[in-house]
């Protein structure tokens, strides 16, 4: 598969105090493409992903080798700008976490921290991404009341119309429907489907189903270790690694 | 971006300030009551009781205070205990962890934790006239205890929340009823946050003027019964401080030293039995 | 029934007593102290004994206002001071400082809270009243020699004074409520404006602090309860003279928890001063039990909602 190349994993080690979260990845993340990273539970997939907006920063006792680059630039340097780098990413939770503000103010919170003020300006800004994530016909009409009182599957389309309302290049889901009925996830990954044509997606998921649903690209994670990866048809029909087979005809899970 | 990095900054700064003040008061309460109490401390202070004219400036010393206001401490930890720990204990084991009965309790418990302590006072004041009480110990301990009633109770709770439901399940387990339990396995396991408990109790009892003031009365001499009043450390320095005798202030300024050095031990001693009881908590 | 059930049943008996006793606590000491405000009220309307400022109780004039006043000044200046330091404290150490540090600092700070009392008076008197009157009152008096600093009292014991005091036994209950909402908010929360691209700073401003608003408002109610009941440490350092309202922050303030606590020994002595005395001591315990009512139950919202 020929792509362009987003994001560019080299060498990383993440360390919780003695405990090594994730050995020695190296990989490319492809450009627009959706990228599932696949793997049993506490093996890692949270870190990495997490660990690509630099979120991980915020963990007591961290420590981190290697490098990231995003467009070229390492987001470990000790120059650049976190922020800066966040801007880039938008993350979707796998519980959707509503800002105790309205729904409007929750998806006019990111370009307003940026400095935006012109009203006018977020108007169209919150209608353009409501819309983008479905939500719009159900909340226009009361835009300004508190966010923790619509659905769980509404309150997590809402923070997908936030993350992208910063306009980033990239989206990181981590288990993004684990905590919605069917539906809900239906629509979640529909708009996935459709904002592939404009961002590079990673998705961690332990449902393989969800994976085989949406991924063009497949990485698969056991004990932070890289086991394999590759384009999605040849990882689930295909797979070189033991390992990776075991997982994939749910052996181990 | 150079905005939200000043803005960042300017309230960092006002952090470590404001966290400084709060910080460094501490330090200078102690230190300013070190360096003007302690060279005002002679043994004498601490072993005699005053005698004639030791508020105009002769001799003696607060042994009547000191032993006082221990003595009505342990009496209204003890009279105090008796009440909260069957009340504790009750909440714990005898109610469902959801019970309203056993939030309005704990509501009120907090509310009465934060009335004043000169309310208290004037409360044990009017129980003392109903009951037939002058001025006395018996009349400050129950005020004493009344007053730190709220403070042990709660303290005890979180110590009691914090036994895991296993284990008394097991002893139920086993055919013992709720008393068995509680009294010979719950209250085994919470003995040290119990202690912690009485101790913190007890330092809130023994500095308090206010409950005292109309109800424990004051005497030069030491505790001997419990009709009779009693001299307390808090009282005793207020009114050697009250004098213009700058000799007696001096001493006022001792005797703050020794109630604040009193206080300060028996904080470290709860922390200390606090961290050991958290260590030792069967999981 | 056999015996050990006997014990059983007995025992849960009695201590459901305890807590009845405990629940009725609050209201006996409401009607303890109605019971001898009687007196005084059968006399004198309320609205006269609350708001006259004649307190001349040898004439029998018993008007409080003047001591309202005093507790509202010393309170509200202890409130000024306390709730913004403690706040950027307890923010400070909820999520800025290391585990390390907070584990050293909040002993330290909860160390505050045990004080006696009557030892932050004897500071008071030894640090804080010499910086009153020394530099405090003649700065302000020279510089700016209007309400609420001009005054003719240079001897220290001011409002501001007690005010400061006060400002520092009040510090360790904002902080430990404060801290302890702010680090309840669920750090998801934290996570998705941070994951926007937000500063620290702002995550806290917009989104945690947001949340925490509810506790945040129960801890300064709290705080405010504590202040206005406190009673030998502002006695000690007020000025507690009778000279009627307090006019500036450098005038004596004579709080009404001090009021009671002085009349001790002429009380009984007096036609009505007692009564007077204790209704004044009832007044207090509504307003604090009111005030607690509210922030222990702010607090329960709180904890409720988060489940």
């Amino acid at each position: 598969m020929e792509f362009k190349t987003h994001i560019s994993v080299q060498n990383l080690n993440v360390f919780y105090g003695k405990e090594q979260a994730l050995r020695n990845i190296t990989i490319d993340i492809p450009d627009k493409k959706i990228i599932a990273i696949i793997g049993p539970s506490g093996c890692g997939k949270t870190t990495l992903l997490k660990s690509f907006n630099r979120l991980i920063d915020s963990v007591d006792d961290i420590r981190v080798s290697g490098r990231v680059l995003v467009d070229g630039e390492d987001i470990f340097d000790p120059k650049t700008e976190v922020t800066h780098i966040r801007k880039k990413m938008g993350l979707l939770s796998q519980s959707p976490y509503p800002l105790p503000m309205s729904i409007y103010d929750n998806v006019a919170y990111g370009p307003r921290i940026h400095g935006l003020r012109d009203k006018k300006e977020l108007d169209r800004i919150v209608e353009h991404y409501l819309k983008e994530s479905g939500l719009w016909d159900e909340v226009k009409d009361r835009l300004h009341t508190p966010a923790s009182r619509i659905s769980v599957g509404q309150q997590q389309r809402l923070c997908l119309a936030r993350g992208l309302a910063v306009e980033p290049e990239i989206i990181l889901a981590d288990e993004p429907t684990s905590a919605l009925d069917p539906r809900s996830s239906q629509r979640i990954e529909q708009s996935f489907l459709k904002l592939k044509e404009q961002y590079t997606i990673i998705i961690v998921t332990h449902i393989l189903r969800q994976a085989r649903r949406l991924a063009d690209y497949v990485v698969f994670l056991y004990c932070g270790e890289l086991i394999e990866h590759g384009p999605a048809e040849d990882i689930f029909e295909n797979p070189k690694e033991e390992m990776t087979k075991e997982y994939i005809k749910g052996v181990i899970s | 971006m150079d905005k939200r990095k000043i803005e960042e900054n300017i309230f960092k700064i006002l952090m470590i300030f404001s966290t400084s003040i709060v910080v460094g008061s501490l330090i200078l309460i102690l230190v300013t009551i070190f360096l003007k109490g302690f060279p005002a401390l002679n043994l004498d202070m601490l072993i005699k009781t005053p005698k004639g004219g030791y508020y105009l400036g002769k001799e003696g010393g607060i042994l009547n205070a000191i032993l006082g206001s221990i003595v009505l401490g342990i009496g209204a930890t003890f009279l105090a205990l008796l009440i909260s720990l069957p009340l504790v204990f009750y909440l714990n084991l005898y109610l469902k962890k959801n019970s309203r009965f056993a939030l309005l309790v704990r509501f009120l418990l907090d509310v009465l934790w934060g009335i004043p302590s000169i309310v208290y006072g004037a409360f044990g004041f009017i129980v003392m006239i109903f009951l037939g009480l002058q001025a006395s110990l018996l009349a400050g301990i129950i005020t004493v205890a009344l007053l730190i009633l709220p403070i042990m109770s709660r303290s005890i709770d979180e110590v009691l929340k914090m036994i895991p439901f296993e284990l008394k399940e097991a002893s139920y387990a086993l055919g013992a009823t709720k008393l068995e339990t509680a009294l010979k396995v719950v209250f085994r396991q919470a003995l040290p946050g119990i202690l912690t408990s009485i101790l913190i109790a007890f330092g809130r009892g023994i500095g308090d003027a206010a409950s005292v003031l109309f109800t424990a009365g004051f005497t030069d001499s030491l505790p001997h019964s419990l009709f009779r009043p009693v001299a307390t450390l808090p009282l005793a320095i207020f009114f050697q401080l009250g004098t213009p005798f700058p000799e007696v202030q001096e001493r006022g300024y001792a005797s703050a030293f020794i109630l604040t050095i009193i206080i300060l031990i028996i904080s470290i001693a709860s922390r200390i039995l606090t961290r050991r009881f958290t260590r030792n908590i069967v999981k | 029934m056999n015996k050990r059930r006997f014990k059983d049943v007995f025992a849960s008996k009695l201590m459901f007593l305890l807590c009845v006793f405990v629940l009725s606590l609050a209201f006996l000491m409401a009607f303890g102290l109605y019971q001898r405000s009687k007196p005084i009220l059968a006399i004198k309307s309320v609205k006269e004994l609350l708001f006259s400022s004649k307190w001349h109780p040898t004439q029998g004039q018993f008007g409080l206002s003047s001591f309202i006043a005093g507790t509202f000044w010393v309170t509200a200046i202890a409130m000024l001071i306390a709730v913004p330091l403690s706040i950027l404290t307890a923010v400070f150490l909820s999520e800025y400082v290391p585990k390390k540090v907070r584990e050293w600092i909040k002993p330290v700070i909860d160390l505050l809270a045990g004080i006696s009392p009557v030892v932050y008076g004897v500071w008071g008197i030894i640090a804080i009243v010499p910086l009153v009157r020394d530099y405090l009152m003649p700065f302000f008096s020279e510089k700016l020699p209007f309400f609420p600093f001009a005054s003719d009292n240079y001897t220290g014991f001011t409002a501001l004074t007690g005010g400061i005091v006060l400002a520092v036994m009040v510090f360790p209950i904002i902080i430990s409520i404060v801290e302890e909402v702010v680090r309840s908010v669920p750090f998801e929360i934290r996570e998705a404006s941070l994951a926007l691209g937000a500063t620290k700073w702002q995550t806290v401003k917009y989104a945690v602090l947001r949340k925490a608003r509810p506790g945040i408002m129960a801890a300064i109610i709290l705080g405010l309860s504590r202040a206005f009941g406190e009673t030998m440490a502002v006695l000690m350092v007020a000025g507690c003279s009778l000279h009627g309202f307090p006019k500036s922050i450098f005038d004596t303030a004579y709080p009404l928890p001090a009021l009671i606590a002085n009349t001790y020994g002429e009380m009984m002595s007096i036609p009505l001063y007692d009564s007077a005395v204790l209704l004044a001591a009832l007044f207090l315990l509504v307003v604090t039990v009111l005030f607690n009512m509210l922030g222990w139950g702010l607090l329960l919202y709180v904890e409720r909602r988060e489940s």
